[in-house]
């Protein structure tokens, strides 16, 4: 099994892009940073299914965003979290 | 007695008759479905039984998981830590999706949400409540999580987190619930009666015993 490239707790900022295929990375998440909660198995890369069968398949992740960070005038706490599955093609180590 | 003074409710048991497709969308559905009959992929027995499944799943499986949880320290550690293994072990699967469940404390609280589609746990949980699916609930309720759940009649104070939890890929998520005060000693059956579908979502914070 390939080794995942992140770890829990490592920062990671979601990739800003939109492929002109179907993607499961929601808009409002693009661009923002996180912190891996959890490394998740290998599944099909969804732009892949397109054509053929999403392989090879991607490592999954759960990145935790603070909300505060995610939308402006958030009402609501600093603790408040929003946490979204991405594909690691779509991480990259934040600063 | 007349032939029709039969002791049942016409108002309450009529039912509309089927819709027939009409939008281009159902249509390719329906072809689509009989073209991959016809190329022998599946057959229409094999999709009936998926379909029948699917009916027979319901909120009761996951009270069942919620009540074990709450009455075996062991089991709860092991449902949290990988919640399909746990499952697995009282006879459900949700392959080939990865079953997760996230656990209300006092201090924190788990709301759950596909915003791209309408992931749910349909195989476990039987079939998803239609505000679930609604283009309201999927957008507002990962930005402004306290304001949507407080008109769930969840009202959460400044100490209590929020996790809203975006189903956007592989994953199918349960909340699991607080144990509700005054219920100790009861049986797993009666614990399970307590538990809620939207308990399990999220949009309910409190059960009552």
């Amino acid at each position: 099994m390939t080794a995942a490239r992140f770890a829990v707790g490592q920062r990671v900022r979601i990739s800003d892009r939109t492929p002109p295929v179907h993607h499961r990375v929601p808009s409002y998440a693009k661009g923002h940073v996180g912190v891996i909660e959890r490394v998740c198995g290998l599944h099909g890369e969804p732009e892949k299914f397109i054509r053929g069968d999403g392989k090879p398949a991607q490592r999954l992740y759960r990145v935790r965003i603070p909300q505060t960070s995610l939308w402006q005038a958030y009402d609501g706490t600093d603790r408040d979290n929003l946490e979204i599955e991405i594909f690691e093609h779509w991480l990259e180590l934040a600063e | 007695m007349t032939e029709h003074n039969d002791n049942h409710d016409h108002a309450r048991t009529f039912q509309p008759d089927h819709v027939e497709p009409t939008s281009d969308a159902a249509r390719i559905g329906l072809a689509l479905r009989e073209l991959l009959i016809e190329a022998g992929h599946y057959t229409a027995v094999e999709e009936q039984a998926v379909i029948a499944e699917m009916q027979g799943a319901s909120p009761e499986n996951g009270a069942k998981i919620v009540a074990r949880a709450w009455t075996d320290d062991a089991y709860r550690e092991r449902l949290l830590e990988d919640g399909a293994a746990a499952i697995r072990e009282v006879g459900f699967d949700l392959q080939p999706y990865e079953f997760t469940v996230m656990e209300n404390t006092g201090d924190a609280h788990n709301v759950i949400v596909c915003t791209l589609c309408s992931c749910y746990p349909r195989a476990l949980l039987g079939m998803s409540p239609a505000w679930y699916k609604s283009k309201s609930y999927r957008s507002r309720v990962v930005h402004e999580p306290r304001k949507v759940l407080a008109e769930f009649g969840v009202h959460l104070d400044a100490g209590v987190d929020v996790r809203v939890h975006d189903s956007t890929a592989e994953l199918r998520y349960m909340v699991l619930p607080q144990r509700p005060a005054g219920t100790e000693g009861w049986s797993e059956e009666r614990l399970a009666g307590l538990v809620t579908r939207d308990s399990l979502i999220g949009t309910q914070r409190e059960l009552t015993s």
